[in-house]
């Protein structure tokens, strides 16, 4: 045993982090598709929908390959819940192109393809800096919004 | 004591022989107040002198006969009314008669067993004193000194580092390491946690010492644990590969020896409990046994028996030794 009356107090032996380690890709990760968009309905009630998979390894989501099918007020909703109940600066959504909306255009308005386009791009945008954040992922709503079948407007806000 | 004044009546003292030069050592109280006692170890005298002054000079006092006794005994909150005596021993110091002045009286008790710590917790107390009494025929006329006693180890010849790996599956993985698993009460706890694998979002990790005191046996075990220090190590979220140094110092913190099966009545153990938190205040914890001893502070000529006397009695047989490896290993699994 070494000298009694010094306690000895070097550290252990540890092998200083590996590179890989310190500067590779991260074990987690965490990927959302925005695609498929699909217009429903006939007429002036026609809403276009958009096929939202995520796949993760993240301890915090219970499913870790879920697949749902989101509209842009289902975005909207979501970003409202979060900007009320969380602290988070929550990105910006792609726009809501009342403009496109109103009668008397040439083309098709909401539905016209490249609108489509820019818009699926920009949610895909949204909702993947919006998952990856953890105060984010603390939120039920999210998790909702995720994974569940379809969102329950009178659920409970909560973690 | 006497109400009446037509009887007579004393006061007894005892006064230790070497109370100049005999150290004391200052143990906490039921109460919790902390007090000075004189400190002994295994195997030492105890002898003195009892005085019995006599309240009112001149008059006599009858008495069924004077006593000293040393006593060691175990005393369980829940049972106030049975002591545990595990040493008693007496010496008659005068025979039924009467004193007709103060009287002081010599006692010795060579080369006393004392195989226990003194120890008082939060459902149980052990504790050595002297009595000095005065049988009378309707009430004794008694004085208690306390006394404290430590029980001292040396350096264990075994003394494996506590390494192991331990983790959530696929969220947590971790490998922590102590250096020793036996420490001293003066003793420094170096070692390292290592994260092989990190996919929750860690906020902070502490080490606290935990000691739980086991008092009762059979259907009535009760356990009641105490943290006795809580200890930060890292702030902030690791990440694979990281090792995380601990340095924690045990001299500043209040805590005894490890007491296994006092007599077969109470226990207090010690435990390092690794606790991890994450960002939503949920905490992953790995509890693991450390066993805790007494060093003597300075080896004196007249100390030597002593504490080869303590070391063997804390080190046992090859037997015991393995028996303690093995309840370490069965309590962290």
């Amino acid at each position: 045993m070494s000298d009694p009356t010094v306690a000895d107090t070097r550290r252990l032996n540890s092998k200083p982090q590996d590179l890989t380690d310190a500067y590779g890709p991260p074990s987690n990760f965490l990927e959302i598709d925005v695609y498929d968009p699909q217009t429903i309905g006939v007429g002036r009630n026609r809403f276009t929908t958009y096929e939202v998979r995520m796949q993760t390894n993240l301890p915090i989501f219970k499913l870790k390959d879920s697949v749902v099918r989101r509209r842009y007020s289902d975005f909207e909703w979501l970003k409202n819940e979060l900007e009320r109940d969380s602290k988070i600066v929550v990105p910006p959504l792609p726009g809501k192109a009342l403009k496109r909306q109103l009668p008397f255009r040439g083309d098709e308005g909401i539905f016209e393809e490249s609108f489509i386009e820019e818009r699926r791009v920009g949610l895909e945008q949204f909702i993947n800096r919006l998952a990856g954040h953890p105060l984010a992922q603390n939120e039920r709503c999210l998790h909702m919004f995720l994974q569940d079948e379809s969102i329950d407007r009178n659920y409970i806000p909560g973690k | 004591m006497s109400f009446f004044s037509f009887g007579q009546s004393a006061e007894i003292d005892v006064v230790l022989t070497d109370a100049e030069t005999r150290k004391k050592a200052e143990h906490k109280t039921e109460d919790g107040k902390k007090d000075k006692y004189f400190l002994f170890y295994d195997g030492e005298t105890v002898a003195g002198k009892v005085n019995v002054t006599l309240k009112n000079p001149g008059k006599r006092l009858e008495h069924q006969g004077i006593k000293i006794e040393f006593v060691g005994q175990i005393e369980l909150y829940y049972d106030r009314g049975n002591h545990h005596e595990f040493v008693s021993l007496v010496k008659d110091l005068a025979r039924p008669g009467e004193l007709t002045q103060s009287q002081t009286f010599d006692f010795e008790f060579t080369h006393v067993e004392k195989p226990y710590e003194t120890y008082t917790g939060q459902n149980v107390k052990l504790r050595y004193f002297l009595r000095a009494t005065v049988s009378r025929r309707l009430n004794d006329i008694s004085k208690e000194m306390d006394i404290v006693v430590h029980t001292l180890s040396t350096y264990p010849e075994l003394n494996s580092s506590i390494k192991m790996e331990v983790g959530i599956e696929d969220c947590l993985h971790i490998e922590f390491e102590y250096n020793k698993s036996k420490y001293h009460l003066k003793d420094v706890i170096v070692g390292k946690i290592y994260f092989l694998l990190v996919r929750i979002k860690i906020k902070h990790m502490e080490i606290d010492i935990i000691k739980r005191e086991t008092t009762g046996t059979g259907p009535s075990v009760y356990h009641e644990n105490d943290t006795i220090a809580k200890y930060e190590i890292m702030d902030g979220a690791p990440v694979r590969g990281e090792s995380i140094p601990i340095r924690l110092f045990l001299a500043g913190y209040e805590m005894t020896p490890t007491m296994r099966d006092i007599n077969k009545k109470f226990s207090v153990r010690y435990y390092l409990n690794l606790v991890l938190i994450d960002e939503e205040e949920r905490r992953y914890f790995k509890q693991q046994e450390i066993t805790l001893w007494r060093k003597g502070d300075v080896v004196r000529k007249s100390m030597s028996t002593q504490a080869t006397i303590g070391a063997q009695r804390f080190e046992g047989s090859a037997s015991s030794e393995s028996a303690l490896e093995k309840a370490a290993r069965e309590d962290s699994g």
